[in-house]
This record gives C-alpha cells, sequence and structure tokens, in this order.
C-alpha cells in the first residue's frame, strides 16, 4: 500500500514544470494557428474549425494517412514476430551474449540523420553495396528514387534494421527472467517446443512485449528524419507519410493554419490508437 | 543447436553490412568512389578524417552536439529523480492522470513540435543556445526517466525507507546515501536513454539552432548540399557519430537488457 501524501506534489513540481513549458505553450500556439487565418504582420482573423474541415476532407491528408497506417502496420507484423524469433534464439549466459546486445544496440545509437544518410550510400545503384549487389549481380532493376515500389521496400528495411533490436532486447530480458525450473516442470512434463513458447516464454514475456509495441507504435507512427533523408518523400509522393508531409505544409509552405489544424488531429489519431494498444493489451491482466 | 546460432549471427551480419559499407567509403577518396564498385578501399586515405578534425565548423558540430545530450542528460535524470520517488512511494490527488500526461508527451510527433518550439524559444531569447536544445530534448526525455526510475524504485521494498526513518535519518541524507546507491543501476539505465534519444533527435535540434549550437547532423546536411556531393566526406562524419553511442553502450552493456525492460519484467 501507497502512503497517502500530498506534498509529494512537491517532488514532481520541477517535472511539471519543465515538461508544462515545452508542452502547454507549444500546444497552445498550435490551437490557436489552428482556428486562425493570417496574411502576415501578425494580423490574425477568426476561422473556426475550417482548418479541421479542409484537412479531414483533403485527399492529399487521406493518402498520407493511409502511407503512414499501412507503414506503422508492416513494420509492426515484421519486427515484433522477427524480434521474438532473434531473442528465443539468442544464447542465454556466456561469453556471447554481451557481444550480442553491444552489436545489436548499435543501430538504435546512430543520429537519425546518418541512418538516412547510410542507407543513401548503401543503396546507390552503381556504388553502393545493396545496390551493386542488385542491379549487377542478380541482374535487377533496383532504383529506389525511380521506382516507388524499390523505395518503399527499402524505407522497410531500413527501420527493421535500426528498431527490430528493441523488440530483440526487450524480449529477450523478458525471457532471461524466466527460472529455470519452468523448463525442467516443462521437460518432464515432454511439453513441445511450442508449448513451452506458447504457456511458458510467451506469457513472461507479455509485459516487456506491451512496451515493445507501444514503443514500435509510437515511433514509426511519428517517423520523419530517417526516410526523409533517403528518399525525401519520393519519388512523386509515394513515401510522403505524415510526418514529411506535415513539415512540407508547415515549414515548407508556411500554411500555418491547415498545418496546426493536421498537427492536432495527428497528435490526436496518435494518442487514441496508443490508448487502444494499450487497453487490448492489458485487458485480461485487470480481468484476473 | 547449431542452426539455432546461425539466426543471432544472421542478423548481426545484416546489421554490420550498412555500418561496414559506411566504414569502408570513408576511407576511400572521391575519385574513387565516383570511378566505380570496390568492396574494399583500394587506396587507404585518411584526408576525410583530416578535414573533419582540423575544420572548426565540423568539430565544434561534434562538441555542440556532446554539450546539449549532457546537459539533458543530467537535467532529466536529476529532476525525474524526485518525480519517480514520489510516484513510486506516495498515492497522492491526480497521480494516475498527471503519469498519463506524462508519457502522452512520449507519443507526440516532433514535426507537430518543430515550428512552436522555434517561436517558443526564440521568444525567451534562448534561440541557437545549447540549453535550448537540452530542454526542448525534456519534452521526450523526462518522461521517459521517470517511467524507468520509478520501475527501479518500485523493485526497491519500502522497508528500506521505513528503517533509515526509524535509524533517525533525515529525507535528503537517506536519499542520497542509502536510496541512491539502491537503484543505481536504474539511475545508469535512464542516464544511458536520455542519452541515446537526445544523440539521435535531429528535427528539434535543427530546428531550434542557426550558428553558435548547431549541432553535426546540421552541418552535414549543409555539407551535403554546398560542396556537391561529398559521399567520403559524409561517410567519415557519419563514422563519427557512430563512436560516442558505441562507447556509452560498451558501459552499460550488463544494464541493456535489464533497462529496456525497465525493471518491471
Amino acid at each position: 500500500m501507497k502512503t497517502q501524501n500530498q506534498r509529494a506534489w512537491l517532488f514532481v513540481t520541477p517535472v511539471l514544470l519543465l515538461v508544462a513549458f515545452n508542452a502547454l505553450i507549444p500546444m497552445m500556439t498550435v490551437v490557436n494557428y489552428s482556428v486562425q487565418e493570417t496574411f502576415g504582420d501578425n494580423l490574425f482573423f477568426w476561422q473556426g474549425l475550417d482548418w479541421f474541415a479542409q484537412v479531414l476532407k483533403s485527399e492529399r491528408f487521406h493518402n498520407a494517412l493511409g502511407r503512414q497506417f499501412l507503414f506503422t502496420f508492416l513494420i509492426l507484423i515484421i519486427e515484433v514476430p522477427l524480434g521474438i524469433a532473434i531473442a528465443l534464439a539468442m544464447p542465454r549466459k556466456g561469453p556471447w551474449v554481451p557481444f550480442c546486445l553491444v552489436t545489436m544496440a548499435l543501430p538504435m545509437l546512430i543520429p537519425w540523420n546518418v541512418v538516412g544518410a547510410m542507407w543513401n550510400i548503401f543503396t546507390l545503384p552503381d556504388i553502393g553495396l545493396l545496390g551493386y549487389f542488385m542491379n549487377h549481380t542478380l541482374g535487377l532493376s533496383y532504383d529506389m528514387t525511380q521506382d516507388p515500389v524499390a523505395a518503399w521496400v527499402t524505407i522497410i528495411v531500413m527501420d527493421v534494421w535500426h528498431w527490430t533490436s528493441l523488440v530483440v532486447l526487450l524480449a529477450y530480458a523478458g525471457l532471461v527472467s524466466i527460472p529455470n525450473a519452468y523448463y525442467q516442470a516443462a521437460e518432464i512434463d515432454g511439453a513441445s517446443n511450442w508449448a513451452v513458447f506458447r504457456f511458458i516464454q510467451l506469457p513472461k514475456m507479455k509485459t516487456v512485449l506491451t512496451i515493445a509495441i507501444l514503443l514500435r507504435f509510437m515511433d514509426s507512427f511519428n517517423i520523419y528524419t530517417e526516410p526523409f533523408v533517403l528518399t525525401g518523400g519520393g519519388p512523386g509522393n509515394s513515401t510522403t507519410l505524415l510526418s514529411i508531409d506535415l513539415v512540407k505544409i508547415a515549414l515548407g509552405q508556411f500554411d500555418l493554419g491547415p498545418a496546426a489544424a493536421m498537427s492536432l488531429i495527428y497528435f490526436a489519431i496518435t494518442l487514441l490508437a496508443s490508448w487502444l494498444f494499450y487497453t487490448l493489451m492489458t485487458m485480461n491482466d485487470n480481468k484476473s | 543447436m547449431r542452426f539455432k546460432s546461425l539466426v543471432p549471427a544472421l542478423y548481426i551480419l545484416f546489421l554490420m553490412l550498412p555500418i561496414y559499407w559506411l566504414v569502408a567509403m570513408s576511407f576511400k577518396t572521391t575519385n574513387e568512389i565516383l570511378a566505380g564498385f570496390s568492396l574494399f578501399p583500394q587506396t587507404w586515405t585518411f584526408d576525410n578524417y583530416i578535414e573533419i578534425l582540423t575544420d572548426p565548423t565540423w568539430y565544434w558540430g561534434y562538441i555542440n552536439s556532446i554539450i546539449y545530450v549532457t546537459m539533458n542528460t543530467v537535467i532529466s535524470v536529476l529532476v525525474a529523480l524526485p518525480a519517480a520517488y514520489a510516484f513510486s512511494r506516495y498515492s497522492f490527488v491526480g497521480d494516475k492522470h498527471l503519469f498519463f500526461w506524462l508519457l502522452t508527451n512520449r507519443m507526440a510527433p516532433a514535426a507537430v513540435f518543430a515550428l512552436p518550439f522555434f517561436q517558443l524559444y526564440s521568444a525567451v531569447g534562448l534561440f541557437d543556445t545549447h540549453i535550448a536544445v537540452a530542454l526542448a530534448h525534456c519534452l521526450f526525455n523526462i518522461p521517459l526517466a521517470v517511467w524507468i526510475l520509478e520501475g527501479f524504485m518500485s523493485g526497491v521494498p519500502k522497508e528500506l525507507d521505513e528503517t533509515a526513518y526509524v535509524d533517525g535519518y533525515s529525507f535528503p541524507r537517506f536519499f542520497a546515501t542509502i536510496f541512491l546507491p539502491a537503484i543505481k543501476s536504474g539511475v545508469g539505465v535512464a542516464a544511458f536513454f536520455c542519452f541515446m534519444f537526445s544523440w539521435v533527435e535531429m528535427l528539434l535540434s535543427k530546428t531550434l539552432t542557426a550558428v553558435e549550437a548547431k549541432p553535426i547532423a546540421a552541418v552535414m546536411t549543409r555539407t551535403a548540399s554546398s560542396a556537391g556531393y561529398e559521399l567520403g566526406l559524409l561517410a567519415a562524419a557519419g563514422t563519427l557519430t557512430i563512436i560516442p553511442g558505441a562507447i556509452v553502450i560498451y558501459f552499460v552493456r550488463n544494464y541493456i537488457a535489464k533497462g529496456f525492460a525497465l525493471g518491471r519484467v
């Protein structure tokens, strides 16, 4: 039981002030822009909810949102099972464990624009390792600046490269916490590998997998820098994900009203989806 | 067993290939890169690195990045410690709502905040300073640090606190001499994650700086566009950004897996 103590608010005040400064003031700025029109010179006119209506009806927004959902969906169905499979195959103890952990964590500590630049150099058709291999060794025609399918495959593979390790490390943390006695009991019962996975390993990984899926959802839904550096949203608009489109409207065209309305809709979708994921994944916990 | 260890081996190979290519490129001359494909550098050159390490606009990019990342890590962990203690030990009016609100900030797309952040930090006269970037990164690092530390602190039995008070410890003395050592791996993990997300984030740090506090990312993009496309130089700059991360991972390697589980497994 935790102690009732209202003085605990003193402890959280510094955090509250810092995060509020960074979250509330910018958020109010966005809300302000989203309901006004400006022609420059700091003159603003009340616009009501027109911008929201305009964004929600615009085909451009629907397309970017559709691409964003497709991207996040592909990321989740590839990275989560792959991450679990790799974690299951990893050694549990011995000299290789620190080696695996360090090398696997490495991609996550590379600045995001460098990740984009690195994959750009890697995939250049004639002088990149992957580009050369695809075009000259396999004889395929692979050029992601020309071909939307190639661009999509490349950004997906890049994200798998960048973030699967997060799922691996989380799942691995869950796996090493299982006491050996569980496995011995399973062996005595003659349980199959599948049964061990389904009834021992998966339930034990549930908490960490919830965290993994939530983090992967949030971060892939908000992704900006890596695909922007790699493809710039192209060819055409084929890889223009939501954030890329938003930055184009806000900082490229300086259409503050529509950009602000789009920001709020975007944030609301992220929040709602995270909440849904969280509720669905923890539903059984509350029942039992 | 043989087959099983093949899976992580292949995965690590896949992870290392693009990194190898970046490092290999950084040792090639521009002529060699443009002449065509070569798996290994034919004529090794250190010119790319020498250029970066002798040109102040280049190496100041690294120093600027390290300054604001360090500031952010220190601020985030310092303010997150008491807050995490409050969340793990006390119940108070609005605690659950506050915790959830903190976490929602981790979900906010950075693209949403880029422009308002620029205006906010210009208005308070902090634009183009290290502290501006450090404070801006607090938006997503403080909630994360609170979340991680709260997990580790909840793993410490309450009896520890109570015994200390019975022994006549004041709160600050208890916190500094007994409680902090008990959760030191948690502090390490929280600091690691703050370092990581502040080091890799680029959209906000680029938006909030111009000259004085320009991060390495901004230097890289400006070079890519101004000096033609000097791939070797770009590759060398990229390779150098991997090193601080690699050093930090090496130090926390035994805590990484635990840290990802946020002490809640």
